[in-house]
């Protein structure tokens, strides 16, 4: 199962990165553990500035923004 | 255009005469309205398309390990052309602190980056001229300048928060950003929403308060309060603008309605930087880093440097 982490310090946009990647992986079937890591320290612990950013098994694959459709797609691929 | 269309609205639809108040005040709020949601939609969208890429992470790379001349003049002009939102003023401080980016280099980031943006030069040059715009955003390069260096005199390493110290952050390998046409487009539109959602009512209320200026402050009392060398009268801008709070781009109308009634240029000047730069909510979201000590400091900073920005003005022009 993948580990999906939403970073961000509970801004709209990391509320709304969050339930867009659980909407894609429920559509797409496939079982994912979301979390959301707000704490500040750990988020700069990835080497992030800007959130929301988007960690999967540990690597970044995102920072800054609300991620495409299309981006989200391809994380919660089978 | 924006002129014909607020002309045909107020005049020819609602029947008001340009020579009532809430004729003028109402002509100024329909051509205001529409001309900086115009430029700011075309403006924002641009500098999505062009600069697309330049993230918080990106500007912390391009700050450290200078010289501290060369790191400041890196802080101010990025602070500059970024127009972040104040939530990200708390990772950028940990950021630049943890990268060992002296803190007054920090703090000059910090007041730059609010007061002066790309967008809000845009503006400033289609609504006020590019004289006014070049004397904004060159003074508002100066107090960044000045106001950083003077705040490290104060040394504020003591009133930074223990655990910023003990921070450390990791090595990111961020992911490349998508630089092809449709990857910026997509960037554009979401820049274009994403500073539009921020800032719309700031610029409502600037556009109203423009408005109400424009239509009922009579050009007498203006004139003789606050159109010539008063020394009080800046200070006195500079002290009701700190409370207050406004985007850099919603304190332009404010501007306009003030420099057409006369309003002497420092005043004014000093009156829209402690508005754009000063405010309650980003004081507030910066505690979480520095202790208040540190924060009155840079509001007094700021405040007398907003100050002889206005005097120096008003005396040359």
């Amino acid at each position: 199962m993948k580990q999906i982490k939403v970073l961000g310090s509970g801004c709209r946009n990391c509320e709304i990165t969050a339930n867009i990647i659980a909407q894609a992986a429920k559509e797409a079937g496939v079982e994912i553990a979301l979390e959301k890591v707000t704490d500040i320290t750990q988020i700069m612990g990835y080497g992030v500035m800007s959130t929301p950013g988007v960690v999967i098994d540990g690597k970044l694959v995102h920072a800054g923004g609300v991620p495409g459709p299309d981006q989200v797609r391809a994380w919660v691929k089978p | 255009m924006f002129e014909a269309l607020a002309d045909l609205l107020v005049y020819r639809l609602a029947g008001l005469g340009p020579s009532q108040p809430a004729g003028a005040a109402a002509h100024f709020f329909v051509m205001d309205v529409t001309k900086i949601f115009a430029l700011l939609l075309v403006v924002i969208y641009a500098m999505g398309l062009l600069r697309a890429l330049l993230s918080p992470e990106r500007v912390r790379e391009l700050v450290r390990g200078r010289s501290k001349t060369a790191a400041r003049a890196a802080a101010v002009g990025l602070g500059a052309v970024t127009p972040f939102c104040s939530c990200s003023s708390v990772p950028l401080f940990i950021g630049f602190v943890e990268a060992g980016i002296p803190l007054g280099v920090t703090f000059s980031f910090l007041i730059a980056s609010p007061m002066i943006n790309e967008v809000a030069a845009v503006l400033l040059v289609g609504i006020l001229g590019w004289q006014l715009a070049a004397l904004y955003v060159g003074a508002g390069v100066a107090v960044a300048w000045v106001g950083g260096m003077v705040m490290e005199r104060f040394k504020p390493e003591r009133w930074v928060e223990d655990y910023v110290w003990k921070i450390h952050m990791g090595e990111a390998e961020l992911p490349a950003p998508d630089t092809s046409l449709a990857g910026r487009h997509r960037y554009a539109v979401q820049e274009v929403r994403e500073i539009l959602r921020r800032i719309w009512k700031w610029v409502l209320i600037g556009v109203a308060v423009g408005a109400l200026f424009h239509g009922y402050v009579p050009e007498a009392w203006v004139t003789g309060h606050l159109g010539g060398r008063g020394w009080l009268a800046v200070p006195a801008a500079v002290a009701l603008g700190v409370p207050l709070y406004s985007n850099a781009t919603g304190v332009i109308p404010v501007a306009e309605a003030m420099l057409a009634k006369g309003v002497a240029v420092g005043t004014t000047l000093a009156f829209m930087m402690s508005i754009a730069a000063l405010s309650l909510p980003e004081m507030l979201i910066l505690r979480k880093v520095i202790r208040w000590q540190a924060l009155a400091l840079f509001a007094a900073v700021l405040a007398v440097a907003f100050t002889l920005v206005g005097w120096g003005f008003n005396l040359i022009t």
